[in-house]
């Protein structure tokens, strides 16, 4: 499924939030929305989740336009967000207890737990696992959505340098396994180099797009990471606002 | 070991010390019985009266039981209305907070020449002083559960209610519970009040019966019959939070 945001706005308390924000994604690809802190990256997903409203602009889906809440898209926030009242298999079955489709999606999620490094956590509390497997979690309970598009808020930021490394590499491994469109998120150069098929980034609040990076490497791993000192620069003169 | 069970050992050591003082000081003083009753003299009662205590008892922790289940039902619903429409929470919180003002005292015999001096009034004292810390903690809880949350939930396709149903009340649940503690422990002294004022039956009937009687070890007897009943229920709450809510278990440590 193909987006295409049209002319998005947003404010709130009379603080312009997002301004006149344009973007595509295509079908199957992994876009990063890599920005400073409180640039209002997070609200462009919370729009598109359908949890805030804009003022302004198009939310487009296959060329059909969308409003609120649909289930296009899975959104997986900057905390992990898991109940801590739930089991770990209870909480990534969420889809299931909203849809009324539990059954179906607790086994799906059983099949799964192995490939996300969780099998023997099924009955835990949230409590007892560690950071990085909170984030497995919590990025298994979006994969169980029947949606076409992952948002991805920050979902590593909340790690230590080495878990969040871990999880990296992880997530390359498994989008091959998901094939899914993903919308990440992130204030982590290396994070979206290493991640993306394309950057798009932004300015300080309010947010506009400003520029766009293809990343056409696909075999990709740290060591090629390390090399990329001159996208790196490429990218921060970008979101300084030079030409 | 020592450590481990030191922590409990200590009141019960003070505790054993204080009734040792007070059983020399009514020996060594002959302090009669109608003025001060020895420990020794109270567990003599607590015996000797065991079965009429039994009786009375199960009236009251009937009653108690009763209020405590109006209280929660009432709290609950309460909780979720004044979280639905904050003008509700604006307009209701103060009166509850006031309503705790007025002694109950007062209270439980206007409600016998309502209700009579059948069960009702004293249920409705119960809830009365049941109410008001269920409700404030549950009303607490659910405007502190974290707005993130009910966000994922509604982006997950949950309306308003399944919001409440999946998030907002399981996550107040804690909340919830440490209002019933307080107020299982005031459950039984609020039904011993409203037999205080009138009643046939109940820990404050007989209480008031051997009062007038000057039986003051009956007195003491029941007295610490109320205090073993309020920790129960207590006990009930603590109990009931350790098996049905274990992710809570660390946190209770």
């Amino acid at each position: 499924m193909k987006l295409r945001v049209n002319g998005l706005e947003f404010s709130y308390e009379n603080k312009k939030i997002l301004d006149q924000m344009d973007f595509f994604v295509k079908e199957g690809e992994f876009v990063s929305l890599l920005g400073p802190s409180g640039s209002g990256k997070s609200t462009i997903l919370k729009i598109l989740t359908g949890v805030l409203m804009p003022q302004q602009g198009q939310i487009m889906a296959d060329d059909r336009q969308i409003y609120g809440v649909t289930e296009l898209f899975a959104y997986m926030p900057q905390n992990d967000l898991l109940f801590p009242w739930k089991t770990i298999l209870e909480n990534v079955c969420l889809y299931g207890y909203v849809h009324g489709s539990l059954e179906e999606v607790r086994r799906e999620a059983k099949e799964n737990f192995s490939l996300f490094g969780l099998a023997g956590y099924e009955d835990r509390y949230p409590s007892e696992l560690s950071g990085g497997m909170r984030q497995r979690a919590a990025f298994l309970r979006t994969a169980l959505c029947r949606a076409d598009i992952l948002l991805l808020d920050e979902p590593f930021g909340a790690l230590d340098v080495i878990t969040r490394g871990e999880m990296q590499d992880w997530l390359i491994h498994m989008r091959k396994r998901l094939n899914k469109t993903v919308i990440l998120v992130t204030h982590d150069m290396d994070e979206a180099i290493y991640l993306s098929d394309r950057i798009l980034i932004l300015n300080e609040s309010p947010a506009r797009i400003t520029g766009e990076i293809v990343i056409e490497e696909k075999q990709r791993d740290r060591q090629w990471l390390y090399g990329q000192g001159e996208l790196r620069k490429e990218i921060h003169r970008r979101i300084m606002g030079e030409s | 070991m020592v450590k481990k069970y030191g922590k409990n050992l200590m009141p019960a050591a003070f505790m054993g010390m204080i009734l040792v003082l007070w059983e020399a000081a009514v020996l060594g003083f002959h302090i009669p019985m109608y003025v001060l009753p020895s420990p020794v003299q109270v567990l003599r009662a607590l015996i000797e009266e065991a079965g009429t205590l039994a009786v009375h008892g199960a009236v009251t922790v009937a009653e108690a039981l009763t209020g405590i289940g109006i209280s929660l039902c009432l709290a609950v619903i309460l909780g979720v209305v004044m979280d639905c429409f904050p003008f509700m929470r604006r307009g209701i919180y103060p009166i509850l907070v006031v309503t705790q003002t007025v002694p109950m005292i007062v209270m439980a015999p206007i409600l016998i020449i309502y209700m009579g001096f059948g069960i009702g009034p004293k249920i409705l004292t119960v809830v009365l002083m049941c109410f008001f810390p269920v409700a404030v903690s549950f009303s607490d809880g659910l405007a502190q559960v974290d707005e993130e949350y009910v966000n994922l939930v509604r982006s997950y396709g949950a309306g308003k209610w399944m919001a409440y149903r999946l998030v907002k009340i399981p996550a107040s649940v804690p909340a919830l519970l440490s209002g019933l503690k307080v107020a299982a422990t005031y459950s039984i002294s609020g039904a011993v009040v409203g037999e205080w004022i009138g009643a046939q039956k109940g820990l404050g009937y007989y209480l008031l019966r051997v009062k007038n009687g000057y039986m003051l070890d009956k007195v003491f007897a029941c007295v610490a019959v109320i205090i073993f009943l309020s920790l129960c229920m207590n006990g009930l709450i603590r109990l009931y939070q350790y098996k049905a809510l274990p992710y809570l278990r660390g946190k209770l440590q």
